[in-house]
């Protein structure tokens, strides 16, 4: 898999002294380009799959979250796919809230991801710009237990009402039934 | 096949038969809780625990003014066509509770229904009823298991699943998949698009009365169904379509076979438009029925016919196409008005325009692997372990530990008969995925629901409802 | 037989026989298709695999109208009150057939949310294993309900016979 950084060049590449700015990379396709340019904390990747969609991912912070996909809503991602959710563990943040987005006028697929960490996991909601985003930020709470605040209606949407835990979480268990073999005393 | 969970520490907290203890002091009554409509706090519902499981606990339909979720219920969130009542008489509404064992909800889909007099003021679907954790199974499964997995998602269009995956796990590894294996995908893939549908106008034309549809319908699929069944072995939830290629080659004497098809449910088709496409019962219960204007389908994100039949002309085989779809020749239906004739204008002209894809297939067909020579991500021939030492030691490792995955992250979609069927699949390296995440495109249908269904009388829903081809297993996984 | 156990009069067991073939040739079943199998069982009732020569075609959605319950497809935990309460409203006598892997042991989803098998709600009579099973493989299912039906193999107390 190849991965092209157009973002922010790593320090130690530049001769110029630690004080001075960096000078940023934009990313090279125009729409981006311009969404980029009010946004100097975001990340931007992008890689060519073998098939499908480029994929230009851009990395948010929380507090810009909102800010951001409302200017990436104005620059013609209209259309909302998908809200979803990694938990990483042993990583700071621990999780990743991954929106996709796509734009049909373009035909260009958007990825915005933030980290959210695990002793204070909530982020905001983005339903009031994509009506769409409601059942999907419902369903993470439900199996991950991220709060999204601003949402209207968060409640548990695939599990029953009374379940206690957020099982897509890494450290709750699957879940088996260990198999038992007639006769046997003792379970596998 | 051993399942060893993620991480053992914590147990699985699956709820029990004791009625949940109340809260500290239990003086939270019914009016109180509903206030603070937060998050659901276990243990303040009523004593009676076993009577009421059926009830809709956190999902109720509040009075009108405490209901926090009715903009978009209402569908007023998103430019609409909804016509706000003026008068709102309480006394008047009743809320009727539709499913999740219904005859026409397609699955177990619960609908509330708040009705005035016939007609619908407010509509909550509650989803979750075939739920199956399928997300956290598919990491606990290697690569070349999980097709298994996501195949049962959508199950009228399993081989797409697969393919949706496949296409993932490849996107990872970073193999080249041969020609042939690409067009078998699409020959099989395309045939299940046809039988998706044909199994949707069966649903379809017997939720509007015309009974004899429903066995129109299943009787054209057989003919594919037996085509499946004599190339991958099963007639649904074939687990054909893996990382690397397909399972096994098409047996000899397939092209007669489609040849069969394409008699069957070419003069199936033309049967079924004289049946309904001017009969005056079947234009009055679909004309205008269920409006989905462009700008709700996009800010909801439903994709596919049914957005498509409101005008949105957007289909990923044309715009980001994928396994070698761009060599075919195809158009795309549209329709205008976004109702549900509209949808099922759409639907039956898709499935000529498949029959188109799959006669293109048939004719160039290329000679070549049915998947790809690493020996890697594919198992060797049969005879070839018998002979080789090196083919028995990748055999071994690829069916018990299975391929590892370079670490990374894809998001890769494929256009299932409902729509954008993607798959975010994350992976560190392992043989098993670190998490998959499935975008279903029944999901955001549902979720627009409310948007078709508002101002509609009650038999409108059940027309409207089968008109969008919900599944499911695909909204819940 | 437990029919002639309790039953020992000539006249009382033929007409134990005779009740129990007009209960197995007109069983209508409830439409209780959750996944993948209901697609299956769609396909049993349809024409190819006729269902209705077996006099089933008629699926009711009312539970009280039906005697058999045909729970198709993978039973997850929020469903799991709503089964048991289609099945407490059907009237006696009912039976049972659970179809599929995932509605016999849960399947290949040995997860936190499905019930392993819906003998953990209802009783079940048959279990028709497969992933989807056929529908031959589900009318010998049916078949063989018929079987034990007729040889009184299954007698729950109605209160009549």
């Amino acid at each position: 898999m190849t991965e092209e950084t157009t973002a922010q060049e790593e320090p130690q590449e530049t001769d110029e002294a630690a004080e001075e700015t960096i000078p940023r990379v934009l990313p090279d396709d125009p729409i981006l380009a311009r969404l980029a340019e009010p946004f100097p904390n975001v990340v931007f990747t992008s890689f060519e799959p073998l098939a499908g969609a480029r994929q230009d991912t851009a990395i948010v912070s929380r507090g810009e979250l909102i800010a951001f996909v409302e200017a990436v809503k104005d620059a013609g991602f209209e259309t909302f796919i998908d809200v979803c959710s990694v938990d990483h563990l042993n990583r700071k943040p621990r999780y990743d809230v991954v929106i996709n987005l796509l734009s049909m006028q373009h035909t260009k697929r958007l990825i915005v991801k933030v980290g959210v960490p695990g002793d204070d996991p909530t982020v905001q909601s983005i339903s009031p710009i994509y009506a769409g985003a409601n059942f999907y930020e419902r369903e993470v709470w439900d199996l991950m237990g991220i709060v999204f605040e601003g949402h209207p209606d968060l409640t548990r949407i695939v599990l029953p009402d009374e379940w206690e835990g957020h099982p897509l979480r890494k450290d709750y268990s699957v879940g088996s039934v260990p198999v038992q073999f007639k006769g046997s005393h003792k379970s596998s | 096949m051993s399942d060893t969970p993620n991480n053992t520490e914590g147990d699985a907290q699956a709820p029990t038969l004791e009625p949940p203890t109340g809260s500290a002091d239990g003086s939270l009554d019914a009016a109180e809780r509903r206030r603070v409509h937060d998050i659901w706090v276990a243990g303040t519902e009523e004593p009676d625990w076993i009577a009421n499981a059926t009830d809709e606990g956190a999902q109720e339909l509040l009075p009108r003014d405490m209901d926090p979720a009715l903009q978009i219920q209402r569908g007023i969130a998103v430019d609409d066509d909804f016509v706000d009542e003026p008068i709102v008489v309480e006394d008047e509404r009743q809320i009727l509770n539709m499913g999740p064992q219904h005859p026409a909800t397609h699955g177990v889909l619960r609908l509330h229904l708040e009705l005035d007099g016939e007609t619908i003021r407010r509509v909550k679907p509650i989803i979750g009823y075939l739920h199956t954790g399928m997300e956290k199974t598919a990491e606990n499964l290697t690569y070349m298991q999980g097709g298994t997995n996501v195949t049962r998602m959508d199950y009228l269009s399993p081989l797409n699943n697969e393919l949706c995956y496949a296409l993932a796990v490849e996107q990872l590894l970073g193999v080249e998949i041969p020609p042939r294996a690409q067009a078998i995908r699409i020959l099989m893939t395309e045939l299940n698009r046809i039988a998706s549908h044909l199994i949707w106008v069966a649903t379809f034309g017997m939720d509007i009365g015309a009974l004899s549809m429903m066995i129109y319908g299943f009787r054209d699929r057989e003919a594919i169904l037996a085509f499946f069944e004599k190339v991958t072995g099963l007639r649904m939830n074939h687990n054909y379509i893996r990382p690397g290629g397909v399972a096994a080659d098409l047996p000899e004497g397939w092209e007669e076979d489609i040849d069969g098809i394409f008699d069957i449910v070419g003069s199936g088709l033309d049967d079924y438009v004289d049946l309904l496409n001017r009969n005056p019962i079947f234009l009055d219960r679909t004309r205008g029925v269920g409006v989905l204007t462009p700008e709700e389908a996009q800010a909801y994100g439903v994709t596919g016919p049914a957005a498509r039949a409101s005008g949105v002309n957007f289909d990923l085989r044309k715009a980001f196409p994928y396994s070698g779809i761009e060599q075919y020749e195809f158009d795309v239906p549209l329709g205008k008005h976004g109702d549900t004739l509209d949808r099922y204008l759409v639907r039956m002209e898709e499935m000529r325009q498949s029959l188109r894809i799959v006669q293109q297939v048939l004719e160039t067909m290329p000679p070549g692997d049915y998947r790809t020579d690493d020996r890697k991500v594919t198992p060797p021939p049969r005879k070839r372990i018998d002979e080789s030492m090196e083919a028995l030691i990748h055999h071994f490792k690829l069916f018990t530990e299975g391929f590892k995955a370079p670490a990374g992250e894809v998001y890769q979609a494929v256009e299932s008969p409902r729509g954008e069927l993607g798959m975010h699949l994350v992976s560190k390296g392992g043989s098993k995925p670190w998490r998959l995440h499935a975008r279903t495109p029944s999901f955001a249908i549902v979720q627009a629901l409310p948007v078709m269904l508002t101002d509609q009388i009650v038999p409108d829903v059940i027309a409207t409802l089968a008109s969008l081809d919900p599944v499911l297993g695909d909204v819940d996984r | 037989m437990a029919g002639e156990v309790h039953n020992p009069n000539f006249l009382l067991t033929t007409l134990d026989k005779g009740v129990s073939w007009t209960r197995t040739r007109s069983m209508w079943p409830a439409t209780f298709g959750l996944a993948c199998c209901a697609i299956e069982m769609m396909a049993t009732g349809a024409a190819h695999h006729d269902l209705a020569r077996f006099g089933m075609e008629v699926f009711r959605a009312s539970p009280r109208q039906a005697d058999l319950m045909v729970v198709a497809g993978r039973l997850s935990q929020k469903m799991a009150p709503v089964l048991r309460q289609v099945y407490d409203q059907m009237a006696e006598p009912k039976w049972v057939i659970s179809m599929g892997a995932c509605a016999s042991t849960g399947g290949m989803f040995n997860n936190y949310a499905l019930v392993q098998g819906v003998d953990e709600i209802v009783p079940v009579d048959v279990y028709v294993p497969g992933c989807p099973p056929g529908p031959q493989s589900l009318m010998h299912g049916i078949l063989t309900l018929q079987d034990k039906i007729m040889a009184g193999e299954i007698r729950r107390s109605t209160g009549l016979l």
